[in-house]
């Protein structure tokens, strides 16, 4: 049968860094993946060399919305490296609590995606509702929805008022009762279970192999996790676990995603409540040359930035990894072999971008467009369809 | 005002557009269809290609590769239609106005109608930018 080329992309906005997939196919099985990157390119390194340390933390917040804490967060530690410099305590724990606030509603807001993807628009609906609740807490803590710029080399720049904590409490605590429905939802329905296990396994070699991060190699049974292997912040400050699952499918590393989510919860509450007294900036006024680096763990694995001075006030040299550039590659080893209806989810499960995938098209080797995003989707809604059939789930 | 214009301000079916952004703007743009918010209450809904397409919601800043697909994709939408640069970054460029990548602001591109300040938007402000572009093609008429 004539090969098949699937391009996805080349649009892509919910991620910081835009590809361009291309799925080649032999009739429904895919055989080939190819990624491009550039279009969301803008510059951020070059940029960064002409602002100062200061405003160089408001342009790393935008490299990503989702991620627009882990970036500063890293950079920060970059920059406090090259001195070296120690942070106020209640600095740490005011970095914990927006870093996991952000987990919060990173890890919701690919659990919505994901629902979508399957065809389970509630999933989608409650989720991005719960996310609200969570929005909502950091709008009181920082004043922004996104982006917060609570990040300043040596410190954060706004204190958390006692007076707003109970109110953000409530907030994080009014989410835990649907997030555990959300969880047995995934965990126990027959219909999640035979879609997705066994969908797009990525071994634990493999995923050693392509240095996957985050919950992506934690669900492969790597049991790496920048807070705990190099704690930063305040995460060595309470206890929390590690989850790590071993199978390394779709399903696992939606698993790893729920439960790490109420690991954040657990986490954020416990800063909120034991959040130290004292100084949340430890005032730099100059930086020697020298070079520094700051790595930390987002929603999507290991965020690493370098940062040179020379002892000016900008960096002389800025550079940033995401997670996701290691995170992506792995589709070479996840979505060969596999069908195109799981395309979608394999790469959604990944946590790369969603909204790609709305401008999907499936072309022949003429170029001739046979399936456009929505069709595609609508494949994989099918599927589900058909496995509730077989199992007789309404 | 003329009849297509007319029948396509009862329920404008919006289309997405990346150019480039760090994805806050596209987020909230998502925010806007979920409930709390959910502005397809007005009869506006996320179309799934750009040739069912009303309303073009644009963000970002407009890269290179970009600003040619987005020609590209301009060409395609059923005119009428109207177009919503969200964000600062495709109004000024924002953060990203001295970036090597970045040479045009959006409306050295394409046309627009109507600009959503805010560096993202919140969602009310996107759903209150909306409403003007509905009063502002009716006030044209
Ligand atoms: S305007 Fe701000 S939030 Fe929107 S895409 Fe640009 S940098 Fe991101």
């Amino acid at each position: 049968m004539a090969k098949t080329i699937l391009p996805i992309g080349p649009y892509h906005p919910l991620q910081e860094e835009p590809e361009f997939f291309t799925l080649t196919l032999d009739g429904e099985t895919v055989v080939d993946v190819d990624v491009r990157l550039g279009y969301n390119h803008r510059g951020i390194e070059k940029l960064s060399e002409r602002k100062t340390f200061d405003q160089s933390t408001f342009l790393v917040e935008r490299i990503c919305g989702i991620c627009s804490t882990s970036h500063p967060f890293a950079f920060c530690q970059a920059v406090e490296d090259v001195i070296p410099l120690e942070v106020p305590l209640r600095a740490k724990y005011i970095r914990t609590i927006i870093a996991e606030g952000e987990r919060i509603h990173s890890h919701l807001l690919w659990l919505g995606l994901a629902g979508h993807f399957l065809g389970y628009n509630t999933v989608y609906m409650w989720a991005w509702k719960l996310r609200e609740e969570i929005l909502d807490a950091m709008e009181i803590l920082s004043g922004n929805r996104n982006n917060y710029a609570m990040f300043k080399p040596g410190g954060v720049r706004r204190d958390i008022k006692p007076e707003d904590i109970p109110a953000v409490l409530k907030k994080v605590d009014s989410i835990v009762p649907t997030l555990e429905m959300l969880k047995n939802a995934v965990i126990d329905d027959p219909v999640l279970h035979a879609r997705l296990k066994g969908v797009g396994i990525l071994s634990r070699q493999k995923s050693i192999d392509y240095s996957a991060l985050g919950p992506t190699s934690r669900a492969s049974g790597v049991a790496r996790d920048v807070r705990k292997d190099s704690p930063y912040g305040a995460y060595d400050q309470m206890e929390w676990t590690m989850i790590v699952t071993q199978n390394g499918d779709v399903f696992d590393k939606a698993v790893v995603r729920i439960l790490e989510t109420f690991e954040s919860v657990n986490i954020m509450k416990y800063c909120l409540e034991h959040l130290p007294p004292g100084e949340i900036d430890a005032h730099i006024t100059s930086l020697p040359p020298g070079e520094g680096i700051g790595h930390i763990e987002a929603p999507r694995g290991e965020t690493f930035h370098y940062v040179l001075s020379d002892g000016t006030n900008r960096p002389a040299r800025h550079k940033v990894r995401a997670p996701s550039f290691m995170n992506i590659p792995t589709f070479k080893a996840t979505v060969v072999g596999q069908e195109l209806s799981d395309a979608t989810i394999i790469l959604a499960s990944v946590d790369p971008c969603y909204c790609c995938t709305e401008r999907v098209a499936v072309r022949d080797t003429k170029g001739e467009k046979l399936f456009n995003g929505k069709e595609l989707l609508r494949l994989s809604w099918a599927k589900t369809e058909r496995i509730k059939k077989e199992l007789g789930v309404p | 005002m003329s009849v297509t214009l007319n029948a396509l301000l009862k329920s404008p079916w919006v289309f997405h557009l990346s150019t480039g952004s760090c994805n806050n703007c596209d987020i909230e743009v998502l925010d806007c269809l979920t409930p709390r918010f959910d502005i397809e209450r007005f009869g506006m809904l996320l179309a799934g290609s750009i040739k069912h397409a009303d309303v073009l919601l644009v963000t970002g800043s407009c890269n290179r590769q970009s600003a040619e697909r987005l020609k590209r994709l301009y060409d395609q939408v059923p005119k009428p239609c109207l177009v919503v640069a969200i964000g600062e970054c495709s109004q000024s460029r924002g953060m990203f106005i001295h970036s090597y990548n970045c040479p045009k602001p959006l409306d050295a591109i394409i046309p627009v109608d109507v600009y959503i300040p805010g560096c993202p938007p919140k969602p009310e402000a996107i759903i209150a930018g909306v409403v003007n572009l509905i009063q502002k093609v009716k006030g044209a008429a």
